[in-house]
């Protein structure tokens, strides 16, 4: 990493432990945060938490562990995940995995190399009565099929630049 | 079966001012007495009395009492929490106010699941307009008590749903189920008195309050109090969030959603159970198949050994690990599937993979564990013919 990114992110952890406090139960929202920031958390972030929150950074690497949403590796801007439980499964999820998987060229688990895409199944997202069901990042869309695939990749694609959703984020942090 | 039955048909209806209003007005042993009139019982799968769960909570010392609300719905074929959550979000905070002044809390704490992350602007916005209309905050409705709930996002996790687990997960460690006894009524959050409730629990708490102990009583069944949310998904033409009063029969329910030729359905979820259609008179309450208000339809085509494999892969990847019945056990059933898929399980270690989750069922730590042999148990029992000797694999 680079010196100023490694900066901003001490930083950002600084500000994120002045707010939610300096207490154990504020390990995970401050975790949250950097997650939705970053796509990772870093063995330097985890030693970073460990010691604003006075824990050993073991203590942090088996909570970023345990949680889904939480990881060490880079996830892309864009974390895709199609849920594979029995309704969506029965509502034809399956061809909506492999569209996704042609077009991102890419396999569930991996990132593409551009870091763009992230594509991981989830189990039950609570959308079952309108299946295939998947989640971008934080948004939800439904009665998803392989044609729309493409829309929504195409949606991710065109919200680059100002518009993203991740880089406002990341302005508002530096604001 | 009278009207419509789709969507929030009662809870659309209460005004969660009033139900608070008619609370501030009682004491704390009038707050209890009424939930306890009422017979609610715990909307989120366990149906444990909401009444006698208080009123543990409201007897127990502490320094600072805790009311959480478990919107963490990870159940399979569950929704009906998100759509309270989109749609009515005041009941739910109204119910949790009430709760937090029957046991003598002043913060109240949502534990909302990090998929439904998308809700959490308007709900943050519908509590900013409570504190400014007086309804949270250190008078609530010009009262001496104080309320005030805040949001806390979980991170994709299936067993911080268990309630032990979810305090855990909220005091920032691991996921991880602890030993009950003691109760969360006694030892819960930070160690104090805490309650924690269902979504849907909290919005019937409200809507008795604004309608009474005694009309909430008397719908459903003398045990199972109530109208209930029911989330359908499946084969069936009208999938989506019905209400039903609890006692309602599988038959009548599939009629109403459009299930009737259904070959099974899957009642309660990945942890519930599956109901094939010879026992479509079976009642869906407390007393019968016992639901949180997931069901799930398989039309005569699906193949159950299938049904049974996703769950299993649910709870393999699920699992805490913590315990070996649950971590082993899980793991072994599912490979025990894979052989059924394959055609080659005799029929005695059939026998052994189902003696195998009675024990689970017995033996493993928490809820998670203790169920989720569930499903392929009745499946086994209910489709044996279908899962042995097999020479096609899955049909999809
Ligand atoms: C593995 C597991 C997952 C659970 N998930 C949920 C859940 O998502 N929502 C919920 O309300 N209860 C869930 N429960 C039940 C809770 O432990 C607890 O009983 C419930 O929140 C109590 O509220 P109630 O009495 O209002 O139903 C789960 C239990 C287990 C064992
Ligand atoms: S039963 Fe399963 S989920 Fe529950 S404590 Fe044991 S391993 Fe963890
Ligand atoms: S089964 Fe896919 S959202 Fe519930």
């Amino acid at each position: 990493m680079l010196l100023t990114e490694q900066q901003r992110l001490k930083e950002d952890i600084g500000r994120l432990v002045e707010r939610y406090g300096a207490e154990r139960s504020s390990l995970i929202p401050v975790l949250q945060d950097v997650q939705a920031e970053y796509g990772q958390i870093s063995e330097y972030a985890m030693q970073e938490v460990a010691d604003h929150l006075g824990i050993h950074p073991v203590e942090v690497y088996s909570v970023v562990t345990f949680y889904a949403f939480l990881g060490e590796t880079y996830q892309g801007k864009f974390v895709i995940r199609l849920c594979r439980t029995i309704s969506c499964d029965m509502a034809g999820k399956e061809k909506v995995a492999r569209q996704l998987e042609n077009d991102l060229g890419i396999t569930f688990g991996q990132t593409t190399k551009d870091g763009k895409f992230s594509l991981e199944w989830a189990n039950c997202i609570g959308m079952c009565d309108q299946g295939p069901a998947l989640l971008v990042n934080d948004h939800v869309f439904t009665s998803v099929t392989s044609e729309k695939v493409h829309d929504i990749l195409q949606l991710c694609r065109k919200s680059f630049g100002p518009l993203a959703v991740h880089d406002n984020r990341h302005e508002e942090a530096r604001a | 079966m009278s009207a419509n039955r789709k969507g929030l048909v009662t809870f659309s209806t209460i005004d969660p001012n009033a139900a608070l209003a008619a609370a501030v007005a009682k004491t704390r042993a009038e707050i209890i007495g009424e939930v306890t009139a009422s017979k609610l019982k715990g909307r989120g799968g366990a149906g444990f009395p909401t009444g006698v769960k208080w009123n543990l909570a409201a007897a127990a010392k502490g320094d600072a009492k805790y009311v959480i609300c478990n919107a963490d719905e990870g159940e399979p074929g569950t929704f009906k929490d998100r759509v309270i959550l989109a749609e009515v979000p005041d009941l739910v905070f109204a119910g949790m106010t009430i709760g937090g002044i029957a046991i003598g809390a002043v913060k109240g704490i949502i534990y909302l699941r990090g998929e439904y992350t998308y809700l959490r602007e308007q709900l943050e916005s519908a509590l900013a307009k409570r504190r400014a209309a007086g309804l949270l905050g250190p008078q609530v409705m010009d009262k001496a008590v104080a309320f005030d709930i805040e949001i806390r996002m979980g991170s994709g996790a299936y067993v911080c749903g268990e309630e032990t687990a979810l305090i855990e997960s909220l005091e920032g460690q691991r996921g991880e189920p602890r030993n009950r006894p003691p109760f969360p009524v006694d030892t819960g959050f930070m160690g104090q008195p805490t309650i924690v409730n269902n979504v849907e629990t909290f919005a019937c708490v409200a809507a008795i309050f604004a309608k009474g102990a005694a009309w909430f009583a008397s719908i459903g069944t003398e045990k199972s109090t109530g109208p209930k949310l029911f989330s359908v998904s499946g084969d069936c033409a009208r999938p989506g969030v019905y209400e039903f009063p609890l006692g309602i029969m599988v038959s009548e329910l599939l009629r109403e959603v459009g299930g009737e030729n259904a070959k099974a359905v899957q009642i309660g979820g990945a942890s519930g159970h599956c109901v094939p259609s010879s026992e479509f008179t079976r009642t869906l309450s407390y007393e019968d198949v016992s639901t949180g208000g997931s069901v799930m339809v398989f039309g005569p085509q699906r193949d159950m050994l299938a049904v049974a494999k996703n769950f299993m892969e649910f709870f393999v990847e699920e699992s805490c690990g913590q315990c070996t019945p649950c971590r082993e056990g899980n793991a072994k059933l599912l490979e025990g599937i894979e052989m059924l898929e394959e055609g080659r399980c005799s029929a005695a270690y059939l026998d052994e993979l189902t003696k195998l989750g009675e024990v689970m069922q017995l033996a493993s730590k928490c809820g998670l564990g203790q169920s989720s042999p569930n499903a392929f148990l009745s499946i086994v029992s209910h489709f044996q013919d279908e899962l042995m000797g097999r020479t096609h694999g899955l049909v999809r």
